[in-house]
């Protein structure tokens, strides 16, 4: 509804939504750390056996023993639920089991790399996007059926194939890139641009639907009628509009990123955060996997209450919902 | 937010602005469905379009790059990868079908649920939601293979899994608006009871655009679990299995590069195809509600 | 045909035999219209939905869209050629020579940007003031249009503004250069009658500063109020043109008179506003009343009550806790075989009252009685063995439908309580199909379509067949004609009205068109912010309004 009352008391409503829905995060956070916690349980063995090197190990019963002791797997499940809450809250992630190492200090060391990777292919993806929604939207038949086109292909492509197909042309044929991403900036050309492909197909999508709608409607007929270029009707007014529900889709891109991001750092043997996870996976390494799992939820939650902020803040018509 | 939801807003948003227009099929259409036609027509009768044995070893014609008697090519026990490709299409198909038929199913438990059974059930579904939505992407079906273990299996269920909350999430929306929605309201006026309302009015209009949603969501769920395949963890070899022969070809991407780029290319193609189609016949019921 | 020429003045646009259409094959949707608008002249293109007035006025700013054509003898703005403006004169001479004003502000004002920088828009594309300029002639406007508090206005984005700021702002964009020429197109549907007068009178102190002003509107009495003159157009062609009050009192086209006709506003109790028979396409054929003024109805208010609203008061609950109080013990009766008339601004109530009626809401306090016995609150269990006796009729009928069934799903369906297929209550179903849409005046053919694909006056009347379906006493009418043309809409409120007489129905007729109530009820009653402040009949209420809004209402309501 609308009030012609004035706009008293926004930022205190703002606020109020923050705190709410900051909320609703740690809970979702706590329920995460809680459905790994017993999920793992239901994996079938002994996991001091894990530890240990898995069935075949034949560990003896005495090292079975001090290893249950030391990782208080001899406690009741609800002691060690706590214990792990308990160090959770103070950023103890545990030990891996394959590395032997602190899982925080782990990913301490793996998380730059791969946020570097998200972000840029996020940029890149984002680029990509608005040129092909602004080009394809300019008029006529041709360029809007090749967007359209383009941007159901690309969202259609696994990263894995288009990994092999760049590597395939511009390593193997042209040589202009590293097939192995390097510390460099050449290493993360291919890498960038297979995550952002497919990414740039929904986002491009998305676009260029809203900006479609943005570009017919009134307002945008009002803008003219007051002398607006083309042009300036796209950046005063239509872009915006086409922005934001991409800006709304974030969170979702982000979890897009991270799941690319295992088979890319995979495929160009680049340290990070998803190799780390497939390694974890692989080995079964539980600690490591709960690591990861619970660093990327915290990463996602983050990011959706901080877009939705943005969202709530850029247009009016949220708040009022 | 999921793949899907982010599909059928695409579509949802292209049906809105060309309301009451009835197009006609684009070329993209066209070719979506003749490349469904084949894709059919492979996994029902693939010995008519491949006639050559999938399985068969010949030691001698390891590694041999596409040519005109061999189209894609032969893998590292010289076995005929058109055949396999075009054998492999059935179970493929089967795993993307079966895969979301998984999501679409728990969806489809979760969203009615928390659409029909009442304010409480609804909070209570809507927080579990939430904390699916918080393993982004593949991180459920990763977390699921390391709790159940890796297989083709394992990862057509994983991939289910995670795509469910999508699911549950759009089915959840679509009863809550059918419920509130005017002509609902004009059954309690006429005085249908709740039984007659969920019978002749909710569950069709909910039922009709799931098919079309399965649809879309079949192309994401072959790319997913041909992912988990590539990576180790899905589809095994020697199978002729999309996934599998990608997860084979791993090892000689650098020397024999066709080992892994037409299975990958079969894989694209079907996902455009039915995503092209699932947009169509979403516009199309869409169209008419 | 002759052009609809000024007297005098010099021409500020001269449109001469200007046709548009679209598509490269598409057939024109205008077809030879010629007019000219002088300064301080206002011109009204009158017409229904689809006789192209809305393209018409695009046309002049070269804005009709990306597919369409068009070819004229002249479109001249101060005797400036249009006709062969390349896109950057075109640009030079929107918002400096033409504002336009488009119909809902709400979308027609950019929802994400503040209403302050839409309105310096105009200012930054054609001037050279500095920004400090501009927002100080942003407030001179503002204050011109008689905006409250602009200082705080600039800064709130339409959605924040209510439905009358939000159509002042845009007035003000598209008269900050001051430019000769005014396209208002629709500029107070939607709105408010009260808000919709002071609009007008906003367009007539610009008629009056020199401007010309071209006004589209569909509405007859609106354009009364501030047209010199008028242009009725009809499938794209202006059939009949002449000063306001010539074509009002004595339209010479039948087109023209048939619409003048249709208008409810000032007509008494009874009165037809379609012309019957034959003339009129898709009228129902089958009526035999005559056409001839019926004076005020004979039916006596009969003293029993069939439906009574007690003291009943709705609580809506805010999300940060709050409650505001939609209904606040209201109490109406409604007789018998008559009709209530409940008139009212958006946001009065109204409509939730309607829901209290039809049982879809409880009341927080007070009761509603159907036939003396206990309606609403009732649990659902014992309303519904009762509910055939109350119907309803809405204003979207359309979303009222079920999308996938056919107009005989529907209509049998309710004809037979709900029953299934094969059932044995479902003989006969199709005789009383047959029955309920010859008494709605529909041909059989419209029993395989869906409402969709049917007209809205159309749809309208299969709402109304699947309300009579069940033989109900009581109907409730919510804003049933809001959404139809002039025409549709006389149509419609004649078969309300000749329903009433046959069935002997009691009507619970909302409308926010004071007109529309006069002309429908025996007894009115005005709601304002959830109370009822009036109810007497309706002459009563026209002659002797006693409480300030419904005086107000009066005044501001529109008249031929």
């Amino acid at each position: 509804m609308t009030t012609d009352r004035a706009p008293v008391g926004v930022p205190f409503r703002f606020a109020r939504w923050l705190l709410v829905r900051s909320a609703g995060a740690l809970f979702v956070l706590w329920a995460v750390a809680t459905l790994t916690f017993f999920a793992i349980r239901l994996i079938p063995g002994d996991p001091a056996e894990a530890i240990l090197g898995g069935p075949g190990s034949q560990a003896s019963d005495e090292a079975l023993a001090a290893v249950r002791a030391e990782y208080g797997l001899d406690q009741p499940l609800a002691v060690q639920y706590l214990a792990a809450l308990g160090r959770l809250a103070t950023g103890d992630l545990g030990t891996s089991y394959s590395l032997r190492t602190s899982v925080s200090t782990l990913l301490a060391e793996q998380l730059p790399g791969t946020m570097l990777l998200a972000a840029l292919s996020l940029s890149v993806a984002w680029m990509l996007a608005l040129a092909l929604a602004t080009w394809s939207t300019r008029g006529g038949r041709v360029p809007a059926a090749v967007g359209a086109g383009l941007e159901v292909v690309a969202a259609a492509l696994p990263h894995f194939w288009i990994a092999i197909v760049l590597i395939l042309v511009f390593s193997t044929g042209l040589g202009w890139f590293p097939p192995i991403s390097t510390a460099g900036p050449a290493g993360l050309v291919l890498p960038v641009v297979t995550l952002a492909l497919p990414l740039a197909g929904f986002l491009g999508s998305i676009m260029r639907e809203s900006l479609l709608d943005a570009l017919e409607a009134p307002f945008a007929l009002s803008a003219r009628a007051r002398g607006e270029s083309e042009l300036g009707v796209r950046l005063v007014h239509a872009l915006r509009h086409a922005a934001l529900p991409a800006i709304g889709l974030s969170g979702w891109a982000f979890g897009f990123l991270i799941s690319g991001a295992v088979v890319v750092e995979t495929i160009f043997a680049r340290p990070g955060l998803g190799r780390t996870l497939l390694t974890a996976v692989t080995a079964r390494d539980i600690p490591l996997v709960i690591g990861v799992v619970l660093v990327v939820a915290a990463a996602y939650i983050v990011l959706t209450v901080l877009t939705d902020a943005a969202s709530r803040l850029a247009d009016p018509r949220l708040r009022a919902a | 937010m999921s793949d899907l939801e982010v599909s059928t807003r695409i579509a949802r948003s292209a049906t809105s602005r060309r309301a009451g227009t009835r197009r006609s099929a684009t070329v993209g259409e066209v070719v979506a469905a003749l490349v469904i036609v084949f894709l059919l027509l492979s996994a029902l009768l693939p010995g008519a379009i491949a006639p050559l044995d999938p399985l068969a070893i010949r030691p001698l014609e390891a590694f041999s790059p596409p040519s005109p008697g061999s189209w894609f090519g032969t893998d590292e026990s010289g076995r005929d990868i058109f055949s396999r490709v075009v054998h492999g299409t059935a179970s493929s198909l089967l795993i993307g079908v079966s895969a979301t038929a998984i999501g679409l199913g728990l969806g489809l438990i979760l969203g009615t649920a928390a659409g029909m059974l009442g304010p409480v059930v609804d909070f209570s579904v809507n927080r579990m939601l939430e904390v699916l939505f918080a393993f982004p992407g593949l991180l459920l079906a990763l977390f699921f293979i390391v709790i159940f273990g890796p297989g083709v299996v394992t990862a057509t269920i994983a991939v289910g899994i995670s795509t469910a909350p999508g699911y549950a999430r759009i089915i959840r929306g679509q009863l809550v608006s059918i419920r509130r929605s005017a002509y609902v309201e004009a059954a309690t006026v006429l005085g249908r009871s709740r039984w007659q309302i969920l019978y002749r009015h909710i569950l069709p209009n909910t039922l009709a655009p799931i098919f079309v949603l399965g649809t879309l969501g079949v192309g994401q769920a072959i790319v997913w679990a041909a992912s988990l395949s590539y990576l180790g963890l899905g589809a095994v070899p020697p199978a002729a299995e999309w996934g599998a022969m990608l997860a084979a070809g791993r090892t000689y991407i650098s020397t024999a590069w066709w080992l892994t780029f037409f299975p990958g290319l079969f894989i694209v193609l079907t996902a455009t195809a039915i995503t092209v189609l699932g947009r169509r016949l979403q516009q199309r019921v869409r169209e008419q509600g | 045909m002759s052009a609809a020429g000024a007297t005098g003045a010099d021409p500020v646009l001269r449109v001469e035999n200007l046709t548009v259409g679209f598509g490269a094959s598409g057939a024109a949707v205008v077809e030879g219209v010629s007019f000219t608008v002088a300064a301080g002249e206002c011109l009204a293109l009158v017409g229904e939905s689809g006789s192209g007035k809305s393209v018409t006025a695009r046309s002049i700013l070269g804005l009709a869209g990306a597919r369409s054509w068009q070819r004229a003898d002249a479109v001249e703005l101060s005797e400036r050629d249009l006709r062969s403006l390349s896109e950057r004169e075109w640009r030079s001479v929107r918002g400096r020579n033409v504002g336009l004003i488009l119909q809902d502000a709400l979308a027609s004002l950019d929802p994400l940007r503040p209403v302050g920088r839409e309105i310096a828009d105009a200012l930054r594309l054609h001037t050279r003031l500095s920004p400090a300029a501009r927002a100080a002639r942003v407030h001179e406007l503002l204050r011109s249009v008689g905006m409250p508090e602009p200082e705080l206005r600039v800064k709130q984005r339409s959605g924040e503004l209510s439905g009358g700021l939000r159509q002042r702002a845009l007035i003000a964009s598209a008269i900050a250069l001051d430019p000769g020429l005014l396209i208002a197109d629709e500029p107070t549907t939607a709105l408010d009658t009260t808000v919709q007068a002071r609009i007008l009178d906003l367009l007539a102190e610009q008629k009056e500063s020199g401007t010309a002003v071209l006004l589209i509107s569909h509405d007859l009495a609106v354009v009364s109020r501030v047209a010199d003159r008028v242009a009725v157009l009809r499938e794209g062609r202006i059939i009949e043109t002449g000063p306001t009050d010539r074509v009002l009192r004595n339209p010479e086209e039948p087109y023209t008179r048939r619409l003048i006709g249709a208008v409810p506003t000032g007509r008494p109790r009874g009165e037809r506003l379609s012309v019957p028979v034959g003339s009129a396409p898709g009228g129902s054929a089958q009526r035999a009343r005559p056409a001839a003024p019926v004076p005020a109805r004979a039916t006596t208010p009969r003293d029993a009550v069939a439906l009574s609203v007690r003291n009943v008061t709705v609580r809506f609950r805010g999300p940060n806790g709050s409650t505001r109080l939609a209904v606040d013990s209201a109490s109406v009766d409604l007789h018998t075989g008559t009709t209530l008339g409940l008139v009212g601004e958006s946001g009065s109530g109204k409509t939730t009252l309607a829901r209290l009626a039809l049982g879809l809401i409880a009341p927080d306090a007070g009761e509603v009685r159907v036939g003396g016995e206990p309606w609403n609150p009732l649990a659902e269990k014992h309303r519904r063995p009762v509910r055939a006796r109350v119907g309803a009729v809405y204003q979207d009928s359309l979303a009222s439908f079920d999308p996938r069934l056919s107009v005989e799903a529907i209509l049998t369906d309710a004809a037979t309580g709900g029953a299934r297929r094969g059932s044995p209550a479902r003989s006969g179903a199709a005789d009383r199909v047959r029955e309920l849409l010859d008494s709605v005046g529909l041909p059989a053919g419209v029993l395989p379509a869906r409402p969709l694909n049917l007209s809205g006056g159309q749809r309208q009347r299969v709402a109304i067949a699947r309300a009579l379906a069940p033989r109900p006493d009581i109907l409730i009418c919510d804003e049933p004609v809001s959404a139809l043309d002039v025409s549709v809409q006389a149509q419609v409120l004649d078969l309300l009205d000749e329903l009433q007489e046959r069935h002997g129905l009691s009507y619970l007729f909302i409308s926010h068109d004071l007109g529309v109530v006069a002309h429908m009820a025996d007894r009115i009653a005005v709601m304002s912010e959830g109370r009822i402040v009036e109810m007497a009949d309706t002459d009563r209420i026209l002659a002797a309004p006693q409480h300030p809004f419904t005086r107000r209402l009066l005044d501001a309501s529109p008249r031929l």
